[in-house]
């Protein structure tokens, strides 16, 4: 087909492109204009090049934070991914049963993430908290306030309980979108369980699994709130992840430059992931 | 290799029946010898697919028994019961090659890769996939994977029976007639019982020696496909097959004859009982002709097919359809009409009359 060459039509993409400059573009040069530059206020701002860049590529502090995101990252993947698939293959495919479950799965997605935060963090409290108390009733040494592992362990928990409702979702409506035909051929060639979950239900998940981990991944590596209430980046620095580390950077120390070369930094790595990450999933595809 | 028999069989998708509407399949009772080619022939949402589905095992029906070979299998899975089933949508396996997949039934079933490879190499062949075995299935036509789907139902040379459920649907008409023949050739060559369950009844009459009609969920005829034509045991097989199907009209039996509007009209036996609520008289378009007296109409109109005409007229009782060939005189405006005696039947309540 031929299509027709037209260039008034970049006149209908200036409402968008205004859109995106004035929500995205603007702040960000800001942003890249800190990163770049030293100021002491009143509008007063020097050349610094890369420096800050440099700095922060070179800190211990930042190869520390981004060390705990990685990991806090990689361990609720590793956890929620399958957890999530594994609680979708449960739930009832017809009846009253999938009403109850769809609404029971989406209430932790529903709560604030500052109500989460507030709400882990009075659950586990050791002294008064209903999990906190019964783990020490039960002889575990807990203590998330006090001890770098409880810390972690807290954290994950949280996390895993408020998020792993969205793999859930995500894999129910994968599965529920497998046509009955295919458990039956399965069925009549004699396939296993195992050969129907990895020969069918995976490959048809294909698609919504990989929303789910990169969506689990960008939010996951950019939590800020739930931790912040929490344990506050507690004990020590031991669960101060990168978003947490930023802001006491920016607005702890007020570091402008530093803070705005590691927000860059920050949003490379995310962004870059993201992509291989999709690209390696969807090679596949093209031929479909 | 088996004969199959279903035998006073029941079923129903609600918990609790109260009529006969409630039930999917109701009291089949049916021989399916080996290696006969069959058709289960009946419209949309007739209990074509339920009955498959319980010769194969994927639903246990609510009442009656299977038997192959005499044996019960009521209770066995698909996989005890050794079957083949194709089924309307094509389903394969993504990931996996056509090679794979096609092999993947014969895997399930732990057969050594050297015997796997030749029946594989000898399938694709057969359905003229060999030059993709290595592409990835998911990559293929509508009808490559549909190509594949029959594969992997003719790959086990061991099962009882290979049933197909409206297998050419999504296949275009031209390469339709091709798979067509190609089951009918291999029905031939491998000789085992085949059951091609379809709503169009050419697709029926060419692919099968025994063509069982479905209605409501009930079995109304099985017979060769003469039979059905010649002889339709139920009104349903009669307005069903055929193009176009048989008239019907409201009679009744008095003495053992039958009444078309106080005229005796000749059926091919006597009538015997008369207590229907409902009684017609039936003749196919085929066997009528126009004769010097007999039952008076008027001609309405004419189509020419090319083959034969297609004459419709009005009778007192209805319309009557009837079929002569192209170089007949037809009389225009009043008419008589005469049916053939031993093509015409009498129903009583749908069901013949004999």
């Amino acid at each position: 087909m031929n299509k027709t060459i037209n260039q008034k039509a970049w006149f209908f993409v200036i409402p968008v492109f205004v859109l995106v400059a004035f929500n995205a573009i603007i702040p960000l040069m800001t942003v890249v204009n800190y990163a770049f530059q030293e100021t002491f206020g009143n509008n007063v701002f020097m050349w610094e090049g890369t420096r800050w860049f440099k700095q922060i590529m070179l800190s211990e502090r930042f190869h520390a934070s981004l060390g705990r995101q990685f990991l806090f990252t990689f361990i609720i993947l590793f956890i929620q991914i399958p957890l999530g698939i594994a609680i979708a293959l449960t739930m009832p495919k017809e009846g009253i049963g999938v009403p109850v479950c769809l609404v029971l799965m989406s209430m932790p997605l529903l709560i604030p993430w500052n109500v989460v935060g507030a709400m882990w963090n009075i659950f586990a409290l050791p002294d008064i908290g209903f999990l906190g108390h019964s783990l020490n009733a039960l002889g575990f040494d807990y203590n998330f306030t006090q001890q770098i592992g409880d810390a972690w362990f807290t954290t994950i928990l949280m996390d895993v309980w408020h998020w792993t409702s969205l793999v859930v979702l995500l894999s129910y409506a994968g599965l529920q979108s497998i046509q009955p035909a295919y458990y039956q051929a399965a069925e009549i060639d004699g396939a296993s369980r195992w050969a129907v979950f990895t020969k069918i239900e995976l490959p048809k998940m294909k698609k919504v699994l990989t929303i789910a981990i990169l969506l689990r991944f960008m939010d996951s590596f950019m939590i800020y709130t739930e931790p912040f209430v929490l344990t506050g980046g507690g004990p020590g620095n031991a669960t101060a992840f990168l978003s947490i580390d930023l802001v006491k950077m920016a607005l702890g120390q007020f570091d402008l430059g530093p803070a705005a070369a590691m927000s860059l930094i920050y949003f490379f790595i995310v962004l870059l992931v993201c992509w291989v990450f999709y690209t390696l999933m969807m090679r596949n595809e093209g031929n479909q | 290799m088996a004969k199959i028999t279903l035998k006073d069989l029941s079923h129903s998708y609600l918990k609790t029946q109260s009529s006969n509407a409630d039930w999917a399949v109701r009291d089949v009772n049916i021989d399916w010898n080996d290696g006969g080619a069959y058709a289960l022939l009946g419209p949309s949402g007739c209990g074509k697919t339920t009955l498959l589905n319980i010769i194969s095992g994927l639903i246990n029906p609510t009442k009656g028994d299977i038997l192959f070979d005499d044996k019960m299998v009521s209770n066995l899975n698909p996989v005890e019961r050794n079957i083949a089933q194709i089924f309307q949508f094509p389903v394969i396996y993504d990931t996996m090659t056509v090679y794979d997949n096609l092999a993947f039934p014969l895997r399930n079933r732990e057969i050594e890769e050297e015997k796997i490879k030749l029946k594989v190499h000898e399938i694709a062949e057969m359905l003229e996939l060999s030059s993709t075995l290595n592409n990835r299935a998911s990559g293929l036509t509508a009808d490559g994977k549909q190509k594949i789907s029959l594969g992997r139902g003719l790959v086990r040379s061991d099962v009882n029976a290979i049933m197909f459920d409206e297998p050419l649907t999504v296949i275009d008409p031209h390469l339709k007639w091709i798979l067509r023949s190609k089951l009918k050739e291999l029905h031939q060559k491998i000789n085992r019982t085949m059951i091609y369950v379809t709503h169009d009844q050419t697709e029926a009459l060419t692919f099968a020696d025994q063509v069982v009609v479905m209605h409501e969920g009930q079995i109304v005829q099985t017979g060769t496909p003469v039979d059905l034509f010649e002889k339709p045991k139920h009104t349903f097989v009669g307005y069903f097959i055929g193009s176009p199907g048989m008239n019907l009209l409201p009679c009744e039996f008095k003495g053992g004859e039958v009444i078309l509007n106080g005229k005796k009209i000749e059926t091919h036996k006597k009538v015997k009982s008369n207590s229907f609520s409902k009684t017609e008289v039936g003749v196919r378009p085929e066997f009528i002709n126009f004769s010097s007296e007999g039952i008076p109409v008027k001609v309405l109109s004419v189509s020419n097919t090319g083959r034969h005409k297609i004459v419709d007229t009005q009778s007192e009782s209805g319309k009557i359809k009837m079929i002569i060939k192209p170089n007949e005189d037809i009389p225009s405006g009043s008419a008589f009409l005469n049916f053939k005696k031993e093509y015409t039947y009498a129903y009583g309540d749908n069901w013949i009359v004999e």
